[in-house]
């Protein structure tokens, strides 16, 4: 079982932050997709890179995303 | 299940933030919200609000909540704290209102060295209202009030509110923090932090200065503006302690 990045994606307002601050760069805009706010909301593309650092989850204004350790 | 890292503060309530996207707002809530839970103070916490993008901050806070008059959060809060002595009680202003408007509340609650904590959120501009120029907007930058960018001659140089308050005698804690990366969002909660324990230990006024962003007022991609922080604010905006336990800190 991998690390876990749980997005609350009807929150997500695409101001693509935690795509920034991600050290492992698996974090982009999912541009197939819009939320009812009218933004394309982040995914994860790579999950079995994540390491779980939360870095992403520190920085997102709107607490969209919650991190789990694989443990 | 896995450990849980990092999830959403119960010092949040579940609105939606009406903050543009990427506005650094959100991330300071979070810090804030997160002091007070770990200080398990969110019960007795009180929020004044100010006027501003932050006007309805009490709808986000999971505690108790008054709005104040544009600039006036810090008399309110005064007048809270020496109600309710038992009541955590902060203000959570921007610089249109604690730096312009709010001025005399400000200065004059660090001079009576009322035991409130101040968060400052300071992003050089009037977000609210459409962009203005503020006490704080950096020389050259340009807002819809200053469209060929700010002017020394006519306008002056920008507020240093961090380094001004802490020359008041009786304010007991000033530090200027930044809310533009993850290292310097972990000084800030720090500072926060410190800022709650001292009201809570009773030892009289603290401020704590965050720089922020506002991406819509300033023209930039969200990203762009962390680094508008790094490059432009920080240098004429130097972080650190100005005052601690009373003491003036060169």
């Amino acid at each position: 079982m991998a690390n876990l990045l749980t997005i609350e994606t009807k929150r997500c307002k695409g101001c693509g932050l935690c795509a920034y601050v991600c050290p492992k760069k698996i974090l982009e805009l999912d541009m197939s997709n819009v939320n009812d706010k009218g933004y394309n909301p982040i995914k994860c593309i790579d999950m079995s890179e994540c390491t779980a650092c939360a870095m992403c989850a520190r920085m997102c204004p709107d607490s969209v995303i919650k991190v789990e350790r694989d443990v | 299940m896995g450990k849980v890292v990092y999830e959403k503060s119960k010092g949040l309530t579940d609105n939606p933030l009406s903050y543009c996207p990427g506005c650094l707002h959100g991330t300071i809530h979070k810090l804030v919200a997160e002091s007070l839970v770990e200080l398990e103070v969110l019960d007795r916490a009180v929020t004044v609000a100010s006027v501003g993008c932050s006007v309805v901050a009490y709808q986000f806070f999971n505690c108790d909540a008054v709005q104040a008059a544009h600039g006036r959060a810090p008399a309110v809060a005064t007048g809270i704290k020496r109600v309710s002595p038992d009541s955590i009680v902060f203000t959570y202003q921007g610089d249109g209102d604690l730096a312009a408007i709010g001025m005399a509340e400000i200065v004059h609650a660090a001079h009576r060295g009322e035991n409130i904590t101040v968060i400052f959120v300071n992003n050089g501009i009037y977000g609210m209202t459409g962009g203005q120029m503020a006490p704080t907007t950096l020389i050259t930058q340009k807002t819809s009030t200053s469209p060929f960018g700010r002017k020394e001659a006519t306008t002056g140089k920008p507020l240093k509110v961090s380094e001004m308050i802490a020359q008041i005698p009786s304010a007991y804690y000033i530090e200027r923090v930044s809310a533009h990366t993850v290292p310097h969002l972990v000084k800030a909660k720090k500072a926060i932090k410190k800022a709650f324990e001292n009201q809570i230990h009773g030892k009289g006024f603290s401020m704590v200065e965050v720089l922020s962003t506002c991406s819509i007022g300033w023209h930039m991609t969200p990203v762009e503006s962390l680094s508008h922080v790094e490059n432009s604010m920080m240098p004429y905006f130097p972080l650190g302690v100005y005052k601690d336990e009373g003491e003036v800190i060169s």
